[in-house]
């Protein structure tokens, strides 16, 4: 007697599968092991994994980690917002606030840096526009992921994580040069709308 | 099929005999099944309003809403649909699966009303907050952004009324037993209920855990809640309550493959190891959230996002299996054996029971699952995460989904439980066609959007005012027209849908006593009186093999389809991963 799934079986109901679900089991079972597989391997294997150097912190200690990094290696400012041109091989921090990325990152191309995030308010986003990079930044938690930018170029950081009305403004940038162009840099004045 | 007639008859004033399915209802059962669905439809309403100004503001050609007006609009969108509607028709899912399907009294009817009531003033405060403009924390209310004390004192109610509820299934399933109210086994559909009320106490503690302290900080208690901590306990709720979804849209396709076209359970034990499976694993789904996260290390991520190994993904390929099997079976041993699609073809595609069952499954799995599971691999995560590819996946399960599923089941509620006939059943033929065709537009065009770096909840994509330009590139305006267009239709759909319930259970005509085909047709799903679900095949039907496709061929080859594409989706990601910086 066949069930249905609104009928009660009666007896036992324990019975061998029928043969095409016991080949679709295994088909599945082995695709699974594959996509578990994968994580690990790529973290072996693969250049991309978000495993990162992780710490507490608190937020005044990270604020003031930041302002002594732009003291270190600012080299000129835009929009009212630091450029800061860290040496190839650094540590570099970028801080999220309501509704700023700070400061602007000025990197080389080739060159491996650890670049720390972390939030002094709420959540935020970071995402690395036009490649799509996306990283949770969390108050009270240092991120630190070493990145190697592979491609020279003007990027931006868009804010990814809701973080309040002004949500929409929290725009960064992030500057890559090919290596031995690094100029002194283009220092612009606090023009309104920038390079829009 | 002989249709049967029948009387309302009385059984000792508390039963009814449903002289349709010959389940007996109990009164209670009835009224709070009844009262459930009713909420879960308002709150329908709310969210889907919500989601039309949503969309019409994210559609940035149009860009409706003010900034302040969206997030709120959105937060009212996300609380209505994945916690007050889903949960309010889960509630009623609970009743009908204990009470109902073992033809039981209900444990405590009082407590169940006290319970109804403790979830409606929850959901009365958190509405009255959302729309005050003191809680525009959006659905995941992430702190330190604080809302008013009353919002989450509201959920807090609201999720202490749903654990009564799930209490009562539990003595509902006791009680049954004890009165010996069906022999045997609990049926299936009962069973997979069971396992979403398991998972649904995991969830709520989950929320208790993360609300009290919350509720305790906004009112100045607590010093603080930590931010990662809150993200890991908040999705312990907000990711396992989509479990009771799976699980109990996983239910409902096995209730409406029985009630429409006579599906059988191909095997009992894979099915419902299949849906053990989910109770065990499915918990740590709650940490694919945080694959992107700084508060936990590669190794904890793996196994955790995994499911432990994939057990839970197992699980979902397993139900993706049977359920179809179980339709090409129950078809087949009742004559529809022409060929490998032929059950397909002559199946009951007008009939919105069967539709709704079959747009659900196609596309949860094909859209939704497959997404699901690459974006929540962790290295993956890095190109998906908070981008419009995670609403785009989410939309696919939980709407096209689950929400499908739900009202593919209300066509046959109407007249089962309610008694009435449906209303404008002409609308209700192409209603899940609307609606799940819109919404995998709207889905997949959300997902493309996202591979570009579009984020979901955000105002303004065009970044207006922002010290720095952002240039999508021209392909994002059309992919966000395209979903735009998809989502009005989907809003059609679901318009449709609250139009058909609203009418067919205040103003319908009543089914009758006269319960043939021919007093029904055309007024209701054909599975009502056809009850393909009371006539069971027996074992003497022989039935053809297909060679190594086996005996459910249709069933094979629509599987093996879906796993090609999974495998061509997952790789394809790998490879748009190893083409950004390097990263570690």
């Amino acid at each position: 007697m066949h069930t249905t799934g609104v009928t009660s079986p009666k007896g036992v109901w324990w019975k061998p599968a029928h043969r095409s679900e016991k080949v679709w089991f295994t088909i599945a079972f082995i695709w699974c092991m594959v996509l578990f597989a994968m994580m690990p391997l790529w973290h072996l294997r693969g250049g991309q994994n978000p495993s990162g150097i992780r710490a507490r912190v608190d937020a005044d200690a990270y604020r003031a980690r930041v302002t002594q990094f732009i003291q270190d290696y600012q080299v000129g400012s835009e929009n009212g917002i630091p450029v800061v041109a860290p040496p190839a091989g650094s540590d570099v921090y970028l801080l999220g606030q309501m509704w700023q990325w700070i400061p602007i990152l000025q990197l080389e191309q080739g060159a491996e840096y650890t670049l720390h995030l972390s939030s002094v308010d709420v959540n935020h986003g970071f995402n690395l526009y036009p490649f799509n990079i996306n990283f949770q930044v969390v108050p009270g938690y240092d991120y630190g992921l070493r990145v190697t930018p592979t491609e020279a170029g003007d990027y931006r950081i868009v804010c990814n994580e809701f973080c309040g009305v002004g949500h929409h403004l929290m725009v960064g940038k992030v500057v890559v040069q090919a290596p031995g162009t690094a100029s002194a840099t283009t220092t612009t004045p606090n023009a309104a709308g920038g390079d829009r | 099929m002989s249709a049967p007639t029948g009387t309302v008859e009385r059984v000792a004033g508390v039963f009814r005999i449903c002289p349709t399915t010959g389940l007996k209802v109990h009164k209670d059962a009835d009224a709070l099944i009844k009262a459930n669905a009713v909420v879960a439809t308002v709150a329908l309403l709310i969210g889907g309003l919500a989601a039309i100004l949503v969309l019409l503001t994210r559609w940035q050609a149009v860009h409706l809403l003010d900034a302040v007006s969206f997030y709120r609009v959105l937060t009212i969108h996300g609380m209505n649909m994945l916690i007050f509607f889903i949960l309010f028709f889960e509630m009623a899912v609970l009743y009908f699966a204990s009470a109902v399907l073992l033809n039981s009294r209900v444990a405590a009817p009082k407590v169940g009303w006290f319970a109804f009531g403790l979830m409606v003033i929850g959901t009365v405060l958190v509405e009255w907050m959302m729309m005050a403009g003191r809680a525009d924390v959006l659905f995941t209310s992430y702190v330190p952004l604080r809302a008013d004390p009353t919002f989450y004192l509201g959920v807090i109610l609201f999720a202490v009324g749903a654990l009564i509820v799930v209490g009562i299934f539990f003595g509902t399933l006791v009680v049954a037993k004890r009165e010996r109210t069906y022999e045997g086994s609990v049926p299936l559909v009962t069973f997979g209920a069971l396992t979403a009320a398991i998972i649904a106490v995991i969830t709520l503690v989950h929320g208790a855990a993360i609300y009290i302290p919350t509720y305790l900080w906004s009112l100045g208690v607590l010093a603080q809640v930590d931010a990662q901590v809150y993200r890991l306990v908040w999705w312990g709720l907000g990711h396992s309550s989509q479990q009771i979804n799976v699980a109990a849209m996983v239910s409902i396709w096995y209730l409406l493959g029985a009630l429409t076209v006579g599906a059988v359970v191909v095997n009992e034990k894979i099915s419902r190891t299949a849906f053990v499976l989910y109770i065990a694993f499915i918990s740590m789904a709650s940490a694919h959230h945080l694959l992107v996260d700084p508060g936990f290390g590669p190794s904890w991520k793996v196994v955790n996002t995994s499911y432990f190994m994939y057990m839970a993904v197992l699980a979902s390929m397993l139900h993706g299996f049977t359920v179809p099997a179980g339709v090409e079976l129950g078809m087949r041993l009742r004559g529809f054996t022409q060929g490998i699609f032929g059950w397909l073809r002559r199946a009951p595609w007008g009939d919105p029971g069967f539709s709704s069952l079959w747009l659900s499954l196609v596309v949860f799995g094909f859209v939704g699952g497959i997404t699901g599971v690459t974006f929540g691999t962790e290295q993956i995560n890095i190109i998906a995460h908070n981008t419009l590819r995670i609403p785009g996946h989410f939309h696919a399960t939980v709407v096209s989904g689950t929400a499908m599923a739900f009202m593919g089941v209300t066509y046959y509620v109407i007249p089962l439980i309610f008694r009435k006939k449906v209303a404008f059943y002409g609308l209700a033929r192409w209603q899940p066609y609307l609606f799940a065709g819109g919404m995998l537009v709207f889905s997949m065009a959300m997902t493309f959007a996202g591979t570009f770096g579009v984020p979901r909840r955000h105002w303004d994509i065009t970044f207006a005012g922002a010290p720095f330009n952002v240039g999508y590139s021209p392909a994002v305006d059309l992919l966000m027209a395209v979903m735009g267009i998809g989502g009005l239709i989907a809003a059609v759909g679901g318009g449709m849908y609250i139009l058909i319930t609203v009418v067919s259970v205040f103003f319908g005509k009543p089914l009758g006593e006269d319960c043939t085909s021919a007093a029904l047709a055309g007024s209701v799903p054909p599975g009502v009186y056809t009850r393909p679900f009371t006539e069971l095949p027996t074992e003497d039907v022989e039935l053809e093999e297909h060679g190594r496709l086996g005996m459910m061929p249709g069933t094979m080859i629509l599987v093996l389809i879906f796993l090609a594409a999974f495998v061509v989706y997952y790789f394809a990601n790998w490879k748009l991963l190893s083409f950004v910086w390097r990263v570690g």
